[in-house]
């Protein structure tokens, strides 16, 4: 506090030292009138939770992929023009190759930091893609895919597949003996197309494989469309994310109408700014370190050559697997051949994974008949079924990777290629439903957990001898913050369907698939646990006060524990400390 | 007597600590040994496969270690079901009982799918022995010498030609970096890295266990050595990209981008997250979420 002025200054006043960031936004907001929007934007809140930074991985892995990717291709020439390669690696100096596999080589062996600039992009795609999954499965688990996400999730949904796309592209460019391979995987699964697959491939490769087309048109692809799409649709991904404003879980003083978190500015940018830096030091550190497809131990594309050990990266490895245990079957008909074998894993089951995958918010909407807006988040345990599927959904996922490296799998743990093939064909009908039943039971127990700590309390892990000998834990009771966040959460209702004929002896029109709803309905929620009733928490509580009056005495002191051991009548004893 | 003898120890005791007196003593135990050797050893190994002795020494180690499948006269032992239970040896050559025998394949610990590589149970006289007795049952490829297998010498461009023959030949059993493969019903190929180059050798020359023969008129001695030295080649540059994650593949390299790359992001978005006033305020006992 100045004192105030006694009289009238004989300076003139004069306006504070221009501050020159703020007469830069100034300058910026007079032009282009960002003061009004960013004013509300920094001010932004987002809740605080490990599980939300899962996507902001996948975000700046898709950066450090755009930055990389810039460098990457001042140098590459997508060409499958022959060249004789004259360059620095001995091993491969005077082979004939294509201009691609050669200009990688150069990229990796003579332009300084290009080895680590390919590691570092092919990382980054790894992490991305991994990075996009670990978040789907975070909104999945969280039921954050809910009204009224599902557009948000149909992105996301597209954007990973977007990304397998892109990783696929970047994973063929560089015309090696592996991503060669790939392609011809790629072609056998166009040709499997019944009737239509033979012109598909001489369409898509411009000729017979492998042509000398496929290379700038993945290209093209890889450097300019999907990206593009990518792009494109993460802007979409996060402008929704901003409208809709990021969900939160259930606490106190959270509510559907509320956000509880810290501002954009300064706390989330600082944290999201920061995590940038972190993933870029990881992806530079394995980029640096671990070494990632190592074309020039692969050799220039032959089609005569192979290596054991093809596989394609890990996010591919589902269609590899389904492609490895399908059984070789094929149907030969007026002179064409149907090949089973290739079209159901290669173009069926991943077009009704992804299927699956678009349209389950809405699977799930029409099974649960909850049309609601939510903004709090889901514990996975309050949706068994739903946290379930994803688990079972999760082993499907893990025995296919697996499948598809078998012969890996085969040398790595001396195990019986055959034998492993075998197991996965019946593993893969087996373990899934096994995995569901365990982890809906298991989450239907840690409900009833819940419930048990609400209506008895904690376990406080002091155990109390009584009169008569017996042991107990004694129980106290959860904080209300706890419980609250127990508690906060809805009853789930069991659609029972229209029954019958109404009242004028009419049929309902779709009685049958409302049956089909009921039923379903019944499998996802009957043997769900409920919260416990207003009435029964109280019950809890005064049960609860029953016990702490053993614990009054308790205070302060240590009881001596001779008190209940029989020599004489406790009835009367003050039970304190006598000495 | 006594004296004596306390006289000499005396004196050598005093020439003990001389200058010359280890190697003198060397000298002497080495001439010693050379000698022995030398008069004792019944043949030297370039005569081993045209000699008798070799040959008597080499069958009775068969006798005892091999004839048990192969037949007490390397005919081969065939199943009642007409499967082979050891095959005939008659004509293999000395180089196939150099690779099995030398690589520790043979004898083999157990039946199986295939014979493992284990620490050799001969050593290399009996290994000669053993392939001079098998040499003598019938004409077939001999071990090869140093100057066919050795690919120190060849020139850049063999070199680099080796490496396209192993793309042509190898790599679809042995991987691209010569890690190994998998094979049908428990077989596999081995990994190539730390075989000798005369085994490399032999294995192309005379094909054991599931790998075809690659005689010399299919791949010349020139060109296996070509091979031979790209393999070498290889062996002996730098891992140019860091950590080699087993040199076996995407698979490899998917599981680090899980477990290095993923687990560590993770975990620092769990770091960034924590030790906000939220966590902070939240005193109470209890798993969350």
């Amino acid at each position: 506090m100045s004192a105030p002025a006694a009289s009238n200054g004989t300076t003139p006043a004069a306006t504070a030292k221009p501050n020159p960031a703020g007469a830069i936004a100034n300058w910026a907001d007079e032009r282009l009138g960002i003061a009004t929007s960013a004013k509300k934007q920094i001010r932004k809140v987002f809740p605080d939770h490990w599980s939300f930074m899962l996507g902001e991985i996948a975000l700046w892995s898709f950066v450090i992929l755009l930055l990389t990717g810039v460098f990457l291709s001042l140098w590459f020439n997508p060409s499958m023009g022959e060249v004789v390669y004259n360059g620095s690696y001995d091993q491969l100096r005077g082979i004939h190759m294509s201009e691609a596999y050669a200009s990688t080589l150069h990229i990796s062996f003579d332009v300084r930091a290009g080895l680590l600039m390919r590691q570092m992009h092919h990382w980054a795609a790894m992490l991305f893609i991994a990075a996009m999954l670990v978040h789907m499965m975070r909104v999945f688990l969280t039921g954050a895919f809910r009204k009224p996400r599902e557009l948000n999730w149909i992105i996301g949904g597209v954007l990973l597949l977007l990304g397998i796309l892109e990783g696929f592209a970047g994973y063929s460019l560089p015309d090696d003996l592996l991503s060669g391979t790939g392609l011809r995987i790629a072609d056998g699964l166009v040709k499997a197309t019944p009737v239509l697959g033979s012109y598909m491939s001489f369409f898509m490769f411009g000729g017979e494989f492998p042509g000398d087309q496929i290379i700038p048109r993945l290209y093209t692809a890889h450097v300019l469309l999907i990206p593009g799409l990518i792009l494109a649709l993460i802007a979409a991904h996060m402008l929704l994310l901003v409208y809709h404003k990021h969900t939160q879980w259930p606490g106190p003083g959270r509510t559907e109408q509320n956000v509880v978190g810290y501002p954009m500015m300064p706390v989330y940018a600082a944290k999201a700014g920061g995590f940038f830096f972190i993933v870029f030091g990881v992806v530079a550190l394995m980029g640096g370190l671990m070494t990632i497809n190592p074309v020039w131990r692969f050799g220039p594309y032959n089609p005569a050559e192979v290596t054991a050990g093809s596989q394609p990266d890990w996010y591919m490895g589902i269609a590899e697997g389904l492609l490895r245990i399908m059984p070789g079957w094929e149907t030969h008909i007026w002179g064409i051949t149907l090949s089973w074998n290739v079209f159901l894993p290669g173009q069926v089951a991943p077009m009704v994974l992804l299927g699956i995958v678009l349209g389950y918010p809405f699977i799930e909407q029409w099974v649960t008949g909850d049309k609601r807006e939510h903004h709090l988040l889901e514990r996975p345990r309050n949706a068994p079924t739903r946290t379930a599927f994803l688990a079972a959904m999760i082993s499907v996922y893990g025995l296919l990777w697996a499948a598809g490296g078998n012969d890996i799998l085969a040398t790595q743990f001396h195990l019986d290629l055959n034998t492993i093939t075998y197991f996965m064909r019946g593993a893969i009908f087996i373990v899934p439903p096994l995995v569901f039943i365990i982890a809906k039971r298991w989450c239907i127990s840690l409900q009833r957990h819940d419930n048990d700590m609400l209506l008895h309390g904690y376990e406080s892990g002091v155990i109390m001898r009584d009169a008569d000998g017996g042991y107990s834990e004694k129980h106290l009771p959860l904080s209300e913050e706890h419980a609250y966040r127990l508690t906060a959460r809805n009853r789930d209702q069991v659609y029972t369907g229209v029954s019958g004929a109404d009242a004028n002896g009419v049929e309902a029109p779709n009685a049958r698939v409302d049956q089909l709803r009921a039923r379903l309905s019944k499998a996802w929620f009957a043997s769900n646990v409920q919260k416990p009733t207003k009435e029964e928490l109280e019950e809890g509580h005064h049960h609860a006060e029953l016990e702490h009056e053993h614990e009054v005495p308790l205070e302060g002191h240590a009881a001596d524990g001779h008190q209940f051991d029989g020599r004489h009548d406790v009835v009367g004893d003050d039970l304190t400390h006598k000495h | 007597m006594r004296l004596f003898t306390r006289k000499i120890s005396a004196r050598l005791s005093t020439r003990r600590r001389s200058r010359v007196a280890a190697p003198a003593v060397l000298i002497v135990a080495l001439l010693a040994t050379g000698g022995l050797v030398a008069v004792l050893s019944p043949a030297s190994a370039d005569k081993a496969s045209s000699d008798a002795a070799t040959i008597a020494k080499g069958r009775a180690l068969f006798a005892v270690s091999c004839s048990s499948c192969h037949g007490s006269n390397a005919e081969g032992v065939t199943t009642e079901r007409g499967n082979n239970y050891g095959p005939s040896l008659i004509g293999v050559g000395a180089a196939a009982v150099d690779f099995q025998v030398g690589t520790g394949r043979m004898p083999m610990a157990q039946p199986g799918a295939q014979a493992m590589q284990k620490a050799p149970v001969f050593n290399s006289d009996e290994i000669a022995a053993l392939a001079a007795y098998v040499a003598s049952l019938g004409p077939g490829p001999s071990i090869p010498t140093a100057d066919q297998y050795d690919g120190s010498g060849v020139t850049n461009a063999q070199m680099v030609q080796g490496g396209e023959f192993f793309r042509t030949n190898c790599t679809a059993c042995h991987n691209f970096a010569g890690s190994g493969g998998a094979l049908p019903k428990g077989k596999y190929a081995p990994a190539l890295k730390g075989v000798s180059s005369k085994h490399i050798f032999e294995a192309m020359l005379t094909g054991p266990q599931q790998m075809p023969v690659f005689s010399n008129g299919v791949l010349s001695p020139l060109d296996k050595k070509e091979i031979i030295a790209y393999l070498k080649t290889n062996e002996s540059a730098p891992s140019y990209g860091g950590f080699t994650l087993g040199s076996i593949g995407p698979v490899s390299e998917g599981m680090f981008a899980w477990l290095v790359g993923i687990g560590s992001l993770v975990g620092a978005g769990i770091w960034i997250t924590s030790g906000t006033s939220r966590k902070k305020k939240t005193t109470t006992k209890g798993a969350d979420a």
